[in-house]
Order: C-alpha cells, then sequence, then structure tokens
C-alpha cells in the first residue's frame, strides 16, 4: 500500500539499527539457528538411548536371581548375562560418542551382546513351567519386553534426530552457517542393524 | 561465498521486500519433514473410538465413548480404542507407538494419553501408555490387562465385551489413585491460559514499537510534516517518500483447521511404554 523509502538526513544510526534488527529476523528465518537446535535436539534422543539402555541393566540383577531360583543349572547363560551387562555398564563413556565411530560402533557391540544374551535367558525359561508361572518372573519379563520397546522407541527417535542434523550439515543453506559460524560442527554416529540380530530367530513369548 | 550471497541479498533486500528470499527457504525446511511424515498411512482420529475394522455395534462404540469421555472429563486423560485389519507389515509395538504420536494423544504438559489398539488379521493388540501415564499403567499391569481381561475373551470370539472390558480395566487402573488423579485434571483445568512470559512481553514491545514507529511514522508524516512536493514529505528531519502503488486487492484469510468430530489429540507423546499380547 504505502511503499516507503525513507531518506535519514541527520540520523543515519536509526536505519542501521533497523537494517540490523531486520537481518536479525531474516537470519533466523534462513536457518541460523537450524544447527544448534539440530544438535541439542540428537543430544537429546541420545540421552534418552542411555537412560533406556540404563532402565535395561537396572532390571537384570533381579531377573537373574528370579531365573538362578528356578534353573541354577543353566549356568552358561546366566553367566553369559551378568558378564555382559558388567561389560555393558561398566564401559566409560567418552563425551564424544556422538562422533567418534569407534567409540560409538563398541557402545553398540557391547548393548547388543547384552540383548542376545537377554534373549537367550528368556528362551530357556520356557521350558521352566514353575519359572513360566512365577509372579515375579512375569512381571520382570514384562517389564524387560517394555523396555526393550522404550529402546527400539529411543533409537528411531535418536536415529532421525541425526538424520535431521547430518542433512542440515550437508545441504545447502545449513552448510555454510556451518562453515562461517559452526566450524566445529561434525555428522554424528547413528545405528546399524548388527549382524547378532539379523542372524537370530525372534523369539515369542506367549 | 558465503558472505557476498548475504550482501547481494541484503542489498537487493533493502528496496525489495528483505525477507522474501528467506521465508522461502523457511516454508522448504517446514514442508520437507510434512512430506517424509507422511511415510506411514494412518487412520484418521475420527472420534475417541476409531473402528476401522468393523468389531463394535454401533450401540457399543456409543457407550464407549461416553464413557471414555466421561474419563476424560475427570481427570484430562485421553483414552482412544482403535481397531485395525492389520498393520502392513510392522510390528504392532512399531505402528502404535507410531499411531499414538501421529493422534498425539493426552495434553502436551502430560502426555497422558492411553491407546488400545487392536490389529484383527494379525491377531496382535497393544496398550500403549503416553510417558505421562507410564507410573500408573505400568507395563506389568498392561500384560496383565491384555492377558487377563482381553485376551480370554477374543478366544472366544466375543470382541466386545473383549475391549469393553479392557477399557473398564484400564479406567480401573487409571483411577486407582485418587490424589493423583484429582492433580492431574487440576493442572489441566485451564492449560490453554498463560501468555508469553516477560521475555517474549519485551520481544513483543520492541518488535511493535519499531515496525508499528515506522508505519505510524509513515502514515503522519503528510499530516504534520512539510510536504516538499506531491508525494514527498520531511517530518522530524527525515524525508519520506510516497510511491504511489495500488495494492492488489490480494485477500489470504486463516481457513480454520478445526476437526469436524470435536475430538482431536491434545499433543502428548509416547515413548514405547505398555504391552502388547496376541490370542
Amino acid at each position: 500500500m504505502i511503499a516507503t523509502e525513507t531518506a535519514y538526513t541527520r540520523r543515519p544510526g536509526f536505519g542501521a539499527l533497523i537494517v540490523m534488527i531486520v537481518s536479525l529476523f531474516a537470519l533466523s528465518g534462513c536457518g541460523i539457528n537450524a544447527i544448534p537446535t539440530y544438535e541439542e535436539q540428537a543430544k537429546a534422543a541420545w540421552s534418552q538411548v542411555l537412560n533406556q539402555y540404563q532402565r535395561r541393566a537396572d532390571l537384570i540383577p533381579n531377573l537373574v536371581e528370579t531365573v538362578k531360583g528356578f534353573a541354577a543349572q543353566e549356568r552358561d547363560v546366566l553367566t553369559s548375562v551378568t558378564e555382559a551387562r558388567a561389560k555393558a555398564t561398566s564401559v566409560q563413556i567418552p563425551s564424544d560418542i556422538l562422533t567418534d565411530p569407534t567409540a560409538f560402533q563398541q557402545f553398540q557391540e557391547n548393548q547388543s551382546v547384552l540383548t542376545s544374551a537377554l534373549s537367550r535367558l528368556l528362551a530357556i525359561s520356557e521350558s521352566y513351567p514353575d519359572l513360566k508361572s512365577n509372579q515375579n518372573f512375569l512381571a520382570l519379563q514384562s517389564q524387560l519386553e517394555g523396555t526393550e520397546n522404550r529402546i527400539a522407541v529411543a533409537r528411531r527417535d535418536y536415529i532421525e534426530a541425526v538424520r535431521l542434523y547430518n542433512t542440515e550439515l550437508k545441504t545447502i543453506p545449513g552448510r555454510w552457517w556451518a562453515s562461517f559460524f559452526y566450524p566445529d560442527a561434525a555428522p554424528m554416529q547413528t545405528f546399524t542393524i548388527d549382524a547378532a540380530s539379523r542372524e537370530l530367530p525372534k523369539v515369542d513369548f506367549d | 561465498m558465503i558472505l557476498t550471497d548475504c550482501i547481494k541479498i541484503f542489498r537487493t533486500g533493502l528496496r525489495r521486500p528483505l525477507p522474501a528470499l528467506c521465508f522461502a527457504f523457511l516454508a522448504l525446511t517446514l514442508l520437507v519433514p510434512a512430506a517424509a511424515a507422511l511415510a506411514q498411512e494412518y487412520p484418521d482420529l475420527s472420534g475417541r473410538v476409531v473402528d476401522r475394522a468393523s468389531i463394535l455395534s454401533a450401540e457399543t462404540e456409543a457407550q464407549l465413548t461416553e464413557i471414555l469421555a466421561a474419563h476424560e472429563a475427570q481427570s484430562s486423560d485421553q483414552l482412544v480404542v482403535a481397531t485395525i485389519s492389520d498393520t502392513g507389515g510392522e510390528s504392532i509395538e512399531a505402528y502404535a507407538n507410531g499411531l499414538f504420536r501421529h493422534w498425539g494423544l493426552g495434553q502436551a504438559e502430560e502426555n497422558n494419553g492411553v491407546l488400545l489398539l487392536i490389529a484383527l488379521d494379525d491377531r496382535k493388540m497393544r496398550i500403549e501408555v503416553g510417558y505421562g501415564l507410564e507410573g500408573t499403567l505400568t507395563d506389568v499391569l498392561a500384560k496383565l490387562i491384555i492377558d487377563n481381561t482381553i485376551v480370554p475373551q477374543f478366544r472366544t470370539g466375543s470382541y466386545e465385551e473383549g475391549i469393553r472390558r479392557g477399557v473398564d480395566d484400564i479406567i480401573a487402573v487409571l483411577t486407582g489413585d485418587e490424589a493423583e488423579l484429582r492433580a492431574r485434571a487440576e493442572r489441566n483445568v485451564d492449560s490453554s491460559g498463560g501468555g508469553p512470559d516477560i521475555i517474549g512481553w519485551i520481544f513483543i514491545s520492541v518488535f511493535v514499537s519499531i515496525f508499528g514507529g515506522m508505519f505510524g511514522f509513515a502514515l503522519l508524516a503528510p499530516i504534520f510534516g512539510k510536504k516538499l512536493s506531491p508525494g514527498r514529505y520531511k517530518w522530524l528531519g527525515m524525508e519520506v517518500t510516497y510511491n504511489g502503488g495500488s495494492s492488489g486487492g490480494r485477500s489470504s484469510g486463516w481457513s480454520g483447521g478445526s476437526s469436524s468430530g470435536g475430538f482431536s489429540g491434545g499433543g502428548g507423546s509416547s515413548g514405547g511404554g505398555g504391552a502388547s499380547g496376541g490370542w
């Protein structure tokens, strides 16, 4: 309606201020904040992954004790679960794990060893009717199933968050912002389907 | 490279509408996730009971809707029953979680939604529990409701009865802790209130005073200012030039995106709590 062209004869500072403010809005519209935003989202999603893995690790001692009460002779399986848990929880997680492929691979490896040890433990419990009908065991089993599902959801959310972040780093406006303002931003590691879970047949507990 | 680009944008932008280019970027970034979200086809949230597998009579559906609505009125929990024929090859857990988030069940601040999902042809079901109710409707309790209440009914073919009893049990668990229930309902009495915080107000007032000031200045200059020539005025030491461009009568209104069913998700989310079962 009214296109104004204002010539600032006396106070050029005012014009500069407006240009600065307008360009500030324009820059955030262009996505200058996208990289830190996505980075924080990916980190939050990673915390959730760690949280759920920790929750699983916390359930295991109780589960092992309960199974031991009914199936103490299954020493191999019980030890392998305990050892896998010890290995998965004892490793100090480095702070740069998300951008360090080796550390990330190691983490994933440890957790997947624990996953397969646990599924073997649940599989042998099938052959102990007393154990199967034990209330405590049933409760632990459904908690474990729930936790495995939460891990799956957390991993999926993390994969999606990393996909957004890595895409932002590699595609055009984000790439420019990264090279100028965030030179430290590096692509994050993401989960791959490990060999173990591709080979093992899924065991159904019904 | 980028710097020259930006300078170029600013130079041209100072005369033309500056943010237009950036809005284009913004629009693109908004469109991309929207397109990605369409990957899995989910049914619409047509009500509190979404009977896609057609296993409920109209009467039962109405009864259930009433029970579920009454429970939300009491506690703000959003409990939804959905039946589908199959999940299209996905696991029931992944599908239920995707559907739950797609519908956004539960209030956004509480995440207090529950979804009872039945996949008839897959012979699988799941109770998916939002973050906020994981402590009340635990995995163990959800599993017990499935195994002891719903599955026995389903095995004899009485799906309606199984769903009805399942819903009763879920509500019984959710209402079990009276004090917590009341607290939850009170927290969500008026969740739409609460304006912007103080930083928001400062931001708004700065924004309004600058842009409103510019606009006001442009409007008032012809009235109080000194006329230099037709369309040029000088006021408070600044010269204002008006290009008498006629504005095209472009009306762009917001179309209200309200759903017809009168029921919609409150924006809650779920992290995969609950339990699944089959019959």
